[in-house]
This record gives structure tokens, C-alpha cells and sequence, in this order.
């Protein structure tokens, strides 16, 4: 199978698909030179769909997710990434390509992603609940003060946000962390988005207050048929919320796969060494050691060649994805 | 004799009328006894009050009521030299290594540090034994010159470890050691914790928000919600059959 | 209540990279130049073509070499006088350079013991000490000076003194800041757990920790300690005929502006030469060093 024809571990009409990425390359500029993080990806993501892009720090989950919005060049950050391929979105054409002004709309009324770290998210010196009418502002130019006012407090009961008049007078340093994670989902869910990226949300939370999160979060994407791209290393939340699963090594997808067959039965080496790497649950056979190459040394064949077990000569080779029953795996000594 | 014992230890901290916060309870009577040689698990959300505990194990914190008895000593009672020599019984690692690390030293500088401080041997003994830790640790030995930021989570991590152990200590008190560490790197760290243990028979106090690296690694466990002890016992009784409610909800979303 | 809050997975582990390293930028032209500034100060001595307290009435208020009527022999033409003016600057870069350094020097390092011990030491310290700072702050600088060289006469030592004087408070501030959030690091507080010293926190892990705020700090502050010597010598109070300094110069020759600029002209370029090479440099450093550490 190559790389032209949508990949997905479910079958997807290509009517249906509301996010087509193909051969997406993100290059950092550094002091020490040019550092690939992505290395030619090729994603599908169906409307109402919810995919997790799985990996360890450096695998690229999250350079990939910021160059849909081209927030790896100025004025996001300092220096500007090289970002070639397309990535199509529905309605929108290519994102990648797109100009300046097409983007901004597309950030207002498209697609929004949520990161980690809710307080940083937030500014300090606005109340809540402004910020929340601030984004309603942008996102429905055509609603008034009164009708914003009203659908932050919709919003806010969305996201299970209790008292919310109170709730909104609030600064976000006032608020815990759970709650303030809820107000950048209200602040995402303002422009009633069809895509919602989630880099890291729960990472930094507590584990019942991660439960929570989860929970609303797919209950959210059930009600409003939003797609959603979460992205986490923590393999215990891709269990919970994942429709499919896109496992990131070193910059390239290794492995695809629906929800149920990545925990049962996981094809590539790394997927297995990750699953039996976690914390509590004793496979020390399959364990992984060492650490992941530095993405500026990477060759053209498998860059987990170097620390797998079933490593040959021939894994020096280009590897391309390869269907294995409903999965496609970057590894061939998978047997199809 | 038990390595750490704690005997209605209560943490209180005060209100201040200035700056208008409300005293605050972080730990609440709790009893704790670690046998020598034990590695015992902390479990709890952010403001259980498992961190207080661990600063009261390392004699950083005195307790506002109750005994606290850490490898025979009393810490909030020593002064000068005996708290000097307590500091190298009882060491510590934390969650965050790269902040844990000055920048501007060297990895071999900073292991060194314990050793520079208790005045433990003469600089070729120092020198060595830091080559040796390193070892211990699964670091190659040039890593010595190198600094912080030139090293990965993962290797960072073992540098506080070899820090704290350099000293032989008794007691180990490890604060979310692997929270901020890939999953692959965190069974890793948690395997050589694991053989370090064995070796340099240790007692260990981690503390962790989560069940998993706790089952992985301890024998006992105490599970603490608002500064109480509400469930604690052998590992795989509690893991398996939680009597507390809150234990309960632990678990099940772990 | 505050959360669990665990920092995101880390980064990749950085490449080793030499600091500060040498690259061909403004700063390092700027360098250069300050440094051919001082060298030749330092070689007054033996490269200055005249006696810088050598009277020629013959040959007085003689243009540069590029005006009509300059010769070789000033080149950088003679004051109302008669004495070289290239003579004159060489000397007094030497005077003026050594007194603002000699000055920065006493009053970095007063103001940085302070600053420390403020920092680290308990609330009593902290509060005596920038309550001394305060004091200091408010005493207006001149007056403060003018004083000092008053009472004590204008010798180079009471310049030094004085200048250095004037200027610490700002440092002791700045440091005291800096090292109270230095003591909240995790490193700080794990050498705490292995026993150290207050001592041994401050010289191994606040000093080496303050080095590259200090050096920016420092860096940018020459300008202003070379204009304050350059001012007392203007108003007449600071360095004393015939010992030359630039300042001196501009304020002898400010009787003479219209008609023989040089006089003044020359040593004000010179100091707006030394100021600039400073703030280029130090603007550069800053760069690198924020850089390096946040890359």
C-alpha cells in the first residue's frame, strides 16, 4: 500500500474525511542545524472521529499539530519552521498553503486546540468569563453583548462548570486546575470548531480530575460531532478516549490502528515495548531500553532499528506503512 | 527498629492576617511506620499533603504536633554537626531534575557535592567514587564532564539519583521521581531504583500520584486524601481490594 | 488548592555547544574596537607622539589634519595652549578608563556582597540592609559626589571612592532580587538537603548562577561611570590639571567651540566611541547568554 491512497484503519469515505494530511514534513531550524520532526506524515481524520497521535518527547506529535495551525513561526515563536506538504481540510483547503488571513479564519471558526498547561493558556489579568466572551466575540461577530453573556453561561454549564456567574467573575489564578482546563475548553468550544486539537490537556492534572476531563471531552465530541486529534504520551488516556490510534517514532507514524487491536494484539516493535513499558504492568521481556535517536541522525530506514530486538540488515531500508489486518504498521517483519 | 516511624504527626500552617489565607491543615494525624529495608509507596492528589510528608521525612519541615522518628533520629530536634550528619542518613530526589541541577556545574561537580560538604575522603577518593555511581547508575563515565542541559530527562534523573546515594544514605525519599519522564524511561529509572534498592539496602519513601509506578515498585502503601491516611497496607491487598471509598475512585480511574 | 502539576514531557537533551561562541556579529567588531581603545590608553606612554603637558604657544589652536591648516605633526591638532590633542586623548583614555573601571569594580562589589547577604540572610538582614539601599538611593548622586570631593579633595582615589559610592545601591537591588529567586531552585534547595552551608549556596550555586545577569548588568553600566568621571572633570571637580581626562578636555575647551571645536569636539567623540562599542557589546551579550540558556 503507499502513501498516495488514504490510510486508516477504518474504512472512511474520502466525502467524510474532514482533515487529509499528506507527506507533512516539519523542519526546526536550531543553532546545531536543520532538525526534522516530522518526517513525511499522512493522516486521515473522519468528521466525528477521535484519533490519538501516541509518542515520547521528539517523536513530533506536537510539531505536526502546530504546523496545522502554523503556530511554529513568528509571531507564535522566534524562529520560523519549514513546513512542506498538504494537509486539507475540509471547507478550507490546504492549511499548509493557506494565507495569513485565510488562517486567522480558520483559527476563529475552525479548528482550535488546547495545550497543556490551562494557566499559562489563560491571561492572568482578565476575568474568566470576559475571555470566554472575548473569543465569542471573534468566533460570532454577529451576536450582542447580551446574547454573548448568555451563551458564555451555556457554554459554561457545557463544560460542567458549576455557578457559572460566579465561576466567570473569577481570575484564573482563583480558579484549580480542573477548572481552569474547563475554561480553555469553554474558550475553544466558543467557535464551535469541527476540529478540536488537544495537545497534552491532562497531562498536568490529577488523576479523578483527569477522568473527568476525559469524559467531558468525549461527551462533547459525541454532542456537537466535533473530530478531535488528542495527542499524549500517556498511553492510560488513549485507552479511555481514542476512536484510533496513531503511534509517532522519530518523526514518522509506525503504526495506525483502531483502538481495540493496538491494545490487543500491537504490531510494531515499539508499540509493543511502549505497552509493556508501563509502569505496573510486568512484561520486562518486551521492555524498551535505550533512547530515541537524535532526529538529526536518523537514516532513511527504520529509526527504531537501533534499539529493536528483531532488528536485520534489511530494516536499513525505506519502510513503508503496510496494512496488517484492520492496522498498518512501519515494520516488515510483521506478518499480514 | 523501624526506619521511619510517624506517630500523629500534624502539619499546620498558619493563617496570616495580611495576607488573608485561612490556617491550613496539610497533614492531619497520620501514623506511618516503614520497616528498614522497605520501600514504602505515598499515594494522593495534589493537596493530600504527600509532599509535606516528605519534607517532614527529611527534617526540612517540623511537625506541629506528634512524633517523627527518621533512621533513629528525631530531625526537627538536631542542631549543628548531628543535623549535618543526619542530612547524609536521609537523601532525597525530585520530580523535577532539570530544575534540581545547577546549570552551571558540572555533572561530576554536583555528585561530588555530598562527598565536598561531610568532607568524605581526599579528592582522588571523591573522584572515584563518582566514577563509580555513575556506573551504579548506568551513566557512562564521561558523562562527569558534561552539563544539564546537555543531558536528556532520563539521564538527568539518574544524576539526582547518583547525588543522593553517593552518600550511602539509609533513607530515600523520592518525589515523583518518574512523573516528568516518558513512559519507557520511567520503567527504566523505576528498574534501576529497583536494583539500587537491592544493592545498597535501602529504605524508600515514594512518593506518586500514581498507582501504576507504585505497584510497580513498593511493598506497603498509604494512601492519603486532605492530609488523612485513609487506606494503607501490603501492595497488592490494597491494589487489588480497596476499602476506602476514595481508594476506590483512585483505582478505578488509574 | 494547587495541582499535581507535572512539567511536560522534557525536551530533547541539547547538543554540548561551546559558550559565547566566537562568531563574526556586531559585538565581536564592537569588542575589537573597544579593546584597540584601550590598548592604545594603556600605550600612552609610548606611543604618544608628544608631552601631553608640553606648552607650545607657537603652535596653538592648530586644526586636525584634515582641515586646512592641520599638519602631521598634530594630527589631531593643538589646544588653545598649544599641547597635542592626540597626545592629550591617548592620555586621558587612560585616565578616564582607569577611574570609571576602577569605580565600577567598588561598587559592583560592594553592591553584590550586599545584595547576597540580603538576599540570603534572614528577614532582619534583608529589611536593614535595603533600608540602608533606600538611603543611599534617594541621596542625590552629584550633591553626594560633590560633597565627598569637597571634604576630601580631588584625588584619583577619592574619584574612585566616590563614584563607586554612588552607584552600588543599584546593583545591591538588583542582586538581592535575583538571588531570592535563585534560593526558591530546586538546585538550591537540594544542596540544602545535602547539608550545605549558607556559604557554600552562595559561592557554588547563587555567584556562578548571577554571572551573566552581573556581566549584561555591568557591561551597560560602563557608559554611565565613564560619563559621571567625564561630568565631574567637566564642572571642574574632578580629575586636576595637569593630569588630563576627556572630560576635563571637553570642559577646557568649551570656551572655544565656534572657533576651535577640536578641543572639545575630539575627546566628546571619543567617549561617544567607547560608549557605544559598550552598549553593543553589551546588548550582544545578552543575546548570546539568553540563548544559550533557553534554547
Amino acid at each position: 500500500m503507499t502513501e498516495a491512497r488514504p490510510l486508516s484503519g477504518v474504512p472512511v469515505a474520502e466525502a467524510a474525511a474532514l482533515l487529509e494530511a499528506r507527506g507533512v514534513h516539519v523542519t526546526f531550524h536550531a543553532h546545531g542545524g536543520p532538525v526534522p520532526a516530522v518526517r513525511g506524515l499522512d493522516l486521515t481524520l473522519a468528521r466525528n472521529e477521535t484519533l490519538a497521535l501516541v509518542g515520547e518527547s521528539g517523536s513530533g506529535k506536537s510539531a505536526f499539530a502546530r504546523a496545522l495551525l502554523r503556530m511554529n513561526a513568528p509571531p507564535f515563536t522566534r524562529h520560523r519552521a519549514t513546513v512542506s506538504g498538504s494537509a486539507r481540510l475540509a471547507g478550507a483547503g490546504d492549511l499548509i498553503a493557506a494565507t495569513e488571513s485565510d488562517l486567522r479564519g480558520v483559527r476563529a471558526r475552525r479548528v482550535a486546540m488546547i495545550f497543556q498547561d490551562a494557566l499559562s493558556a489563560l491571561n492572568p489579568v482578565m476575568r474568566a468569563g470576559r475571555q470566554v466572551e472575548e473569543a465569542l466575540a471573534m468566533a460570532r461577530p454577529g451576536l450582542d453583548r447580551a446574547a454573548r453573556r448568555a451563551e458564555v453561561g451555556r457554554l459554561f454549564a457545557e463544560v460542567a462548570l458549576p455557578e457559572s456567574a460566579a465561576l466567570a467573575r473569577r481570575y484564573p489564578h482563583q480558579l484549580s486546575g480542573g477548572q481552569r482546563q474547563r475554561v480553555v475548553i469553554a474558550l475553544a468550544l466558543a467557535r464551535a470548531p469541527d476540529l478540536l486539537i488537544a495537545d497534552e490537556p491532562t497531562t498536568a492534572l490529577d488523576v479523578t480530575v483527569q477522568a473527568r476531563i476525559l469524559r467531558l471531552l468525549g461527551r462533547l465530541r459525541q454532542e456537537r460531532g466535533m473530530a478531535m486529534l488528542f495527542i499524549t504520551h500517556d498511553l492510560g488516556t488513549v485507552s479511555r478516549i481514542a476512536d484510533r490510534v496513531a503511534v509517532m517514532y522519530a518523526g514518522q507514524i509506525v503504526e495506525l490502528a483502531p483502538r481495540e487491536t493496538l491494545f490487543a494484539a500491537p504490531g510494531h516493535p515499539y508499540t509493543r515495548g511502549l505497552l509493556a513499558s508501563r509502569p505496573g504492568r510486568r512484561r520486562p521481556g518486551e521492555r524498551l531500553t535505550g533512547t530515541a535517536p537524535d532526529p538529526r541522525e536518523v537514516g532513511p530506514g527504520c529509526a527504531f532499528a537501533t534499539r529493536c530486538l528483531l532488528a536485520e540488515a534489511a530494516c536499513s531500508a525505506h519502510q513503508p506503512l503496510r496494512q496488517v489486518g484492520p492496522a498498518f504498521v512501519r515494520c516488515w517483519k510483521v506478518p499480514a | 527498629m523501624s526506619a521511619v516511624v510517624l506517630d500523629g504527626v500534624t502539619v499546620r500552617f498558619g493563617g496570616s492576617l495580611l495576607r488573608r489565607t485561612a490556617p491550613f491543615t496539610a497533614l492531619d494525624r497520620v501514623d506511618l511506620t516503614v520497616a528498614p529495608g522497605e520501600i514504602c509507596g505515598i499515594v494522593g492528589e495534589s493537596g493530600s499533603g504527600k509532599t509535606t510528608l516528605g519534607r517532614v521525612v527529611l527534617g526540612l519541615l517540623p511537625p506541629s504536633d506528634g512524633r517523627v522518628a527518621v533512621a533513629g533520629a528525631v530531625p526537627a530536634a538536631l542542631r549543628g554537626a548531628h543535623r549535618r550528619r543526619f542530612r547524609a542518613r536521609v537523601q532525597c530526589v525530585f520530580q523535577d531534575s532539570a530544575a534540581a541541577l545547577n546549570p552551571r556545574m558540572s555533572i561530576g561537580a554536583a555528585i561530588q557535592e555530598g562527598l565536598d560538604i561531610h568532607r568524605v575522603g581526599d579528592g582522588p577518593a571523591r573522584a572515584r567514587a563518582v566514577h563509580d555511581m555513575l556506573e551504579c547508575v548506568g551513566l557512562p563515565r564521561r558523562t562527569a564532564e558534561r552539563y544539564p542541559h546537555e543531558l536528556s530527562g532520563g539521564q538527568r534523573q539518574r544524576v539526582t539519583i547518583a547525588r543522593a546515594l553517593i552518600l550511602r544514605p539509609e533513607v530515600l525519599v523520592a518525589d515523583e521521581p518518574v512523573s516528568a519522564l516518558d513512559v519507557s524511561v520511567q520503567a527504566q529509572i523505576l528498574d534501576l531504583l529497583a536494583t539500587l534498592h537491592a544493592e545498597m539496602a535501602l529504605t524508600i519513601l515514594l512518593i506518586s500520584h500514581d498507582l501504576h509506578v507504585v505497584r510497580e515498585l513498593c511493598h506497603t502503601v498509604a494512601i492519603l486524601q486532605a492530609g488523612r491516611v485513609v487506606e494503607a497496607g501490603d501492595v497488592e491487598t490494597v491494589m487489588t481490594g480497596p476499602r476506602h471509598p476514595y481508594a476506590r475512585r483512585l483505582l478505578a480511574d488509574a | 488548592m494547587t495541582d499535581a502539576a507535572a512539567p511536560p514531557p522534557e525536551r530533547r537533551a541539547a547538543p554540548p555547544r561551546a559558550p559565547l561562541a566566537f562568531q563574526w556579529d556586531k559585538a565581536t567588531f564592537a569588542a575589537l574596537a573597544l579593546a584597540a581603545i584601550v590598548l592604545l590608553g594603556v600605550a600612552a606612554p609610548l606611543i604618544a607622539p608628544h608631552d601631553p603637558d608640553a606648552v607650545d604657544l607657537v603652535s596653538r589652536s592648530l586644526p586636525p589634519v584634515w582641515n586646512a591648516g592641520g599638519t602631521w605633526q598634530h594630527p589631531f591638532g593643538t589646544d588653545n595652549i598649544g599641547r597635542d590633542m592626540l597626545s592629550r586623548c591617548l592620555y586621558g583614555i587612560r585616565t578616564s578608563f582607569g577611574i570609571a573601571a576602577l569605580g565600577l569594580v567598588f561598587s559592583s562589589c560592594l553592591g553584590i556582597a550586599i545584595g547576597i547577604a540580603a538576599g540570603l540572610g534572614g528577614r532582619l538582614a534583608d529589611r536593614l540592609l535595603m533600608t540602608v539601599v533606600d538611603v543611599f538611593i534617594t541621596l542625590p548622586n552629584l550633591l553626594l559626589m560633590l560633597c565627598g570631593i569637597a571634604l576630601l579633595g580631588s584625588e584619583i582615589w577619592v574619584l574612585v571612592v566616590m563614584i563607586g559610592l554612588v552607584k552600588w545601591e543599584g546593583y545591591a537591588r538588583l542582586v538581592r532580587g535575583q538571588v531570592l529567586s535563585l534560593r526558591e531552585t530546586g538546585y538550591v534547595e537540594a544542596a540544602r538537603t545535602l547539608g550545605a552551608s549558607g556559604w557554600r549556596i552562595a559561592t557554588s550555586h547563587i555567584l556562578p548562577n548571577l554571572a551573566s545577569p552581573l556581566v549584561v548588568i555591568l557591561t551597560l553600566a560602563f557608559p554611565g561611570v565613564l560619563l559621571m568621571e567625564a561630568g565631574l572633570s567637566f564642572l571642574g571637580v574632578g580629575v586636576q590639571p595637569p593630569t588630563s581626562s576627556l572630560g576635563r578636555m571637553i570642559g577646557d575647551g568649551r570656551d572655544y567651540l565656534i572657533h576651535s571645536w577640536w578641543i572639545s569636539g575630539i575627546p566628546a567623540l571619543i567617549i561617544v566611541a567607547i560608549t557605544l562599542c559598550f552598549q553593543i557589546i553589551g546588548d550582544g551579550l545578552r543575546d548570546r547568554l539568553d540563548v544559550q540558556l533557553d534554547d
